[in-house]
C-alpha cells in the first residue's frame, strides 16, 4: 500500500491487542491531510481503539502504522501525542479546577501565552463559566471545555471520540460548525460517531468498522 | 555443546547435592561448639547466597536488559519472572533453615536479627513482584512495570541491609572469611562448603530452566489463543 | 523539567486546597492513628515517650499510602490522563512535581502529628523539634518513593490493595531510619548512619524517578 506525501495516517494490517483480546484485527487505512472522516460502527466495533491507536495512546501489536511521519512501532509516541488533539467521551480535565484554571494549566504546559484563553473561551461559548469548577459543568459544557483544550493546542490532527453523545440540537450544530472551521483551516479531523454527521454540507468520508476491521469506506 | 550442557545440568546438580548431603551429614566432623547443629552451614549460607545474590541478581540483570532498548526481548522478561519466582523459594528456604538454626542457638524461632529481617523484607519484595505481574494482563505493560519494580527492589537491597544491620544484629559474624580474608573453615569442611555453594547455584539454574520452559509453553498457548481470538474477531466484521 | 515540576506541583496543591481532602480526611485519619496506637500499647505503656517515634512513623507510613493513592486519583479518569498525555509533559518533571506536592502534603500532616506525638505520646518538645530536620528528609524520601510505587501500581486504575504490597517493603528502611533519628533526637544525639540512609534513599528515589517514570507513564 503506497501513500502520497499528503497522507497523515497510514495503517496496514494494524492489530491492537489488550489483555489478549484484539481491539483492532487488521485495519487498513489512509487519511489525507486536511480531510474529515467519520468512523461509525456498533458498540465494541473498535472505533475508540482506532482513534487511540492513531493518537499514539495504545501500542500497535502487529502490522505497520505511520501517523504524522512517526512510526507507530519504533517512533517517539510521546512526540506523536503532542501533535494530536484528543476529545474523549469521558471527562478530560481536572474536576476540582475551574474552567479557566484547566486552560491555564494546558497553556503553561505548552508554553503558550495565557492571553489566548479568553478568545478560546469565547469561541466555545464558555466565557460566563470561566470561574466554575469543571465538575459542575453539564455534559455539553464539558465537551466544549475539551474542545477549548484542543483549540489552545492547535494540533494538526484532531481525534474526536463520540463528540455528539449527550448533546442537544444546539450543541450538535455548534460542533458541526466548529469541525467545518477546523477542516477549512487545514487540520485533519477523525470523528467517531454512532450517527452520521448532522450537517451533510461537511461531506465527510465515512468509514464503517466491525470486528476491529474497516468494512466500509464511502466518500 | 549447548544441548549437552543442558542435558547434563540436572544429573550434575543432583550428584553435587547428593555429595553435599553425604559429606555434610556423615563425613565431616561436628563443630567444636555447636556440634551437629553446625552441619546446617552446608545448607543455609549456600541457600542464602542463591536467594539474595544469584536469583535476585539474575532477575535484576534480566530486568535491566529488558528495559534497555537494544536488548529488550520477551526472553529477558521471562528470565526475570522465572528467576524471581525461584528466588521466593530460596528466600523461604533461607528463612526456614535460619530459624531451625536460630532456635537452639538464640532460643527463639525468630529474632529481629539484621540478616533474617532483611531477608524477610526481600522475600516480601519478591512476592510483591509476583503480585504486580498478576495485576497486569497486558504482556508489555506487565513486563515494563515488573522490570522497573525489580530494579527498585535491587536498589533497596543495600539500603535495607545497612539499615537493619545498624538497627540491631544477633547474627554470627562471617562464616567463611574474616574481614582480612583469613579462612575460618579448614580441610574437608571448607571443601564441603564450596561444593554446597556450587550445588545450590546449579540447582537454581536447573529450576530456572525448568520454569522457563513452562513459561515458553504458556507463551505459545497465549499466542494460539490470540490467533483464535483474532479469527473470531475478524468473523464479527464479516457477519 | 523544573518548569514542568513546578507546574504539576502547583496544580496538585491547588486541587488539594480546593478539595480539602488533606484537612478533613487525611489529618483526622492520622490523629486517630496516633490515638489508636496509644490504645494498642495498653494503659501502662500508652504514654511512653520511647514508643512515640516508632508510632509516629508507623502512622505516617499509613498516611503516605492514603496520600499516594490520592495523588494518583487526582489525575482523574482515563479521559483526563489521555488529555494530559497529549500535552507531552516531560515525565521526569511530572514525577518531580507530583513528588514535591506529595512531600508538602506529608510535611503538613507530619507537623500536625508531631504536635500530636508531644501531646498524646508524651515525646519531649525540645527533642521533637530537634527531630524536625530528619522528619523532613524522611517524609521527602517517602514522597519520592511513593510517587514511583504509585505509578507502578497503576494508581486509580489498578487495585487499591496493590500499592501497600509494592511500597511497604521499601518503606521499611525509611521507617527504621526515621524512628532511630527521632529517638536519637529525643535522647539528645544524632546518629550519622540514619542521615546516610535517609539521604541515600531520597537521592536514589529521585534519580530513579527521573530516569524511569517515563517508562511507567508510557505504559
Amino acid at each position: 500500500m503506497t501513500s502520497s506525501p499528503s497522507t497523515v495516517v497510514t495503517l496496514h494490517d494494524a492489530v491492537v491487542l489488550m489483555g489478549g483480546f484484539p481491539l483492532l484485527s487488521g485495519v487498513n487505512l489512509d487519511l489525507e491531510a486536511g480531510s474529515l472522516s467519520v468512523v461509525t460502527g456498533a458498540n465494541g466495533a473498535g472505533k475508540t481503539s482506532l482513534l487511540r491507536l492513531i493518537g499514539g495512546l495504545v501500542a500497535l501489536t502487529s502490522g505497520t502504522g505511520r501517523v504524522s511521519d512517526i512510526d507507530l512501532k519504533t517512533g517517539d509516541l510521546r512526540e506523536l501525542r503532542r501533535r494530536v488533539g484528543w476529545l474523549g467521551h469521558e471527562g478530560s480535565f481536572y474536576d476540582d479546577l475551574s474552567v479557566k484554571e484547566n486552560l491555564v494549566f494546558c497553556a503553561k504546559a505548552l508554553a503558550r501565552p495565557t492571553n489566548e484563553i479568553p478568545g478560546v473561551l469565547d469561541r466555545v461559548g464558555l466565557t460566563s463559566r470561566a470561574s466554575m469548577p469543571a465538575k459542575l459543568l453539564s455534559a455539553g459544557q464539558r465537551r466544549r471545555l475539551g474542545l477549548a483544550w484542543i483549540l489552545l493546542r492547535r494540533p494538526a490532527l484532531w481525534l474526536l471520540d463520540e463528540p455528539y453523545a449527550s448533546l442537544d440540537d444546539e450543541g450538535r450544530t455548534f460542533f458541526d460548525q466548529l469541525i467545518g472551521d477546523v477542516v477549512t483551516s487545514g487540520a485533519t479531523v477523525l470523528v467517531s460517531a454512532h450517527d452520521p454527521l448532522r450537517s451533510s454540507a461537511l461531506h465527510p468520508r465515512t468509514l464503517t468498522l466491525a470486528g476491529g476491521l474497516v468494512v466500509g469506506d464511502r466518500s | 555443546m549447548k544441548q549437552l550442557s543442558q542435558r547434563l545440568l540436572g544429573p550434575v546438580t543432583l550428584a553435587l547435592l547428593g555429595l553435599t548431603f553425604w559429606l555434610g551429614l556423615w563425613v565431616t566432623p561436628p563443630d567444636k561448639v555447636q556440634g551437629n547443629l553446625a552441619r546446617l552451614v552446608y545448607v543455609h549460607p549456600a541457600v542464602a547466597w542463591v536467594a539474595l545474590y544469584v536469583s535476585f541478581g539474575t532477575a535484576t540483570i534480566a530486568s535491566v536488559l529488558y528495559l534497555w532498548p537494544r536488548t529488550r526481548s520477551i526472553v529477558m522478561d521471562r528470565v526475570a519472572h522465572c528467576a524471581m519466582e525461584v528466588s521466593v523459594v530460596f528466600i523461604l528456604l533461607t528463612l526456614i533453615t535460619g530459624s531451625i538454626w536460630g532456635r537452639p542457638t538464640w532460643g527463639v524461632w525468630w529474632a529481629w536479627d539484621a540478616r533474617l529481617t532483611s531477608t524477610a523484607i526481600l522475600g516480601v519484595f519478591a512476592l510483591a513482584y509476583l503480585a504486580l505481574r498478576r495485576a497486569n494482563d497486558d504482556p508489555e505493560l506487565r513486563a515494563r512495570r515488573s522490570a522497573v519494580f525489580a530494579i527498585l527492589a535491587a536498589i533497596n537491597v543495600p539500603i535495607i541491609h545497612f539499615s537493619v544491620q545498624w538497627w540491631k544484629t544477633l547474627h554470627q559474624g562471617a562464616t567463611v572469611f574474616t574481614s582480612n580474608r583469613t579462612l575460618l573453615i579448614h580441610g574437608l569442611m571448607a571443601w564441603t562448603l564450596l561444593i554446597s555453594f556450587l550445588a545450590f547455584t546449579l540447582l537454581f539454574f536447573w529450576l530456572l530452566r525448568a520454569r522457563y520452559r513452562l513459561e515458553v509453553v504458556r507463551g505459545e498457548r497465549y499466542e494460539t489463543s490470540v490467533a483464535e481470538a483474532l479469527l473470531e474477531r475478524r468473523r464479527e466484521g464479516v457477519r | 523539567m523544573i518548569r514542568t515540576a513546578l507546574l504539576v506541583a502547583a496544580k496538585d496543591l491547588r486541587i488539594e486546597r480546593r478539595s480539602r481532602v488533606l484537612l478533613w480526611q487525611v489529618v483526622p485519619f492520622g490523629v486517630m492513628g496516633l490515638v489508636l496506637s496509644g490504645l494498642a500499647l495498653g494503659p501502662t505503656h500508652a504514654g511512653h515517650s520511647s514508643a512515640g517515634p516508632g508510632l509516629f512513623y508507623l502512622v505516617m507510613v499509613l498516611v503516605a499510602l492514603l496520600m499516594i493513592n490520592r495523588s494518583r486519583a487526582v489525575e482523574g479518569s482515563t479521559g483526563t490522563r489521555t488529555s494530559v498525555a497529549t500535552l507531552g509533559l516531560d515525565p521526569a518533571g511530572v514525577f518531580l512535581g507530583k513528588a514535591l506536592a506529595l512531600a508538602v502534603e506529608l510535611w503538613i500532616t507530619g507537623a500536625v502529628l508531631l504536635a500530636g506525638a508531644v501531646l498524646v505520646l508524651h515525646t519531649a518538645l525540645v527533642g521533637t523539634l530537634q527531630a524536625v530536620p530528619s522528619v523532613v528528609v524522611i517524609l521527602a524520601a517517602l514522597a519520592a518513593s511513593g510517587t514511583l510505587y504509585g505509578a507502578l501500581s497503576g494508581g486509580g486504575e489498578g487495585p487499591a490493595t496493590l500499592l501497600p504490597v509494592l511500597s511497604l517493603p521499601a518503606f521499611a528502611p525509611l521507617l527504621i531510619a526515621g524512628e532511630r533519628s527521632f529517638s536519637a533526637a529525643l535522647r539528645g544525639g544524632a546518629l550519622w548512619q540514619w542521615w546516610v540512609i535517609s539521604i541515600v534513599a531520597l537521592a536514589a528515589y529521585l534519580a530513579l524517578g527521573i530516569l524511569l517514570y517515563g517508562v511507567l507513564e508510557d505504559s
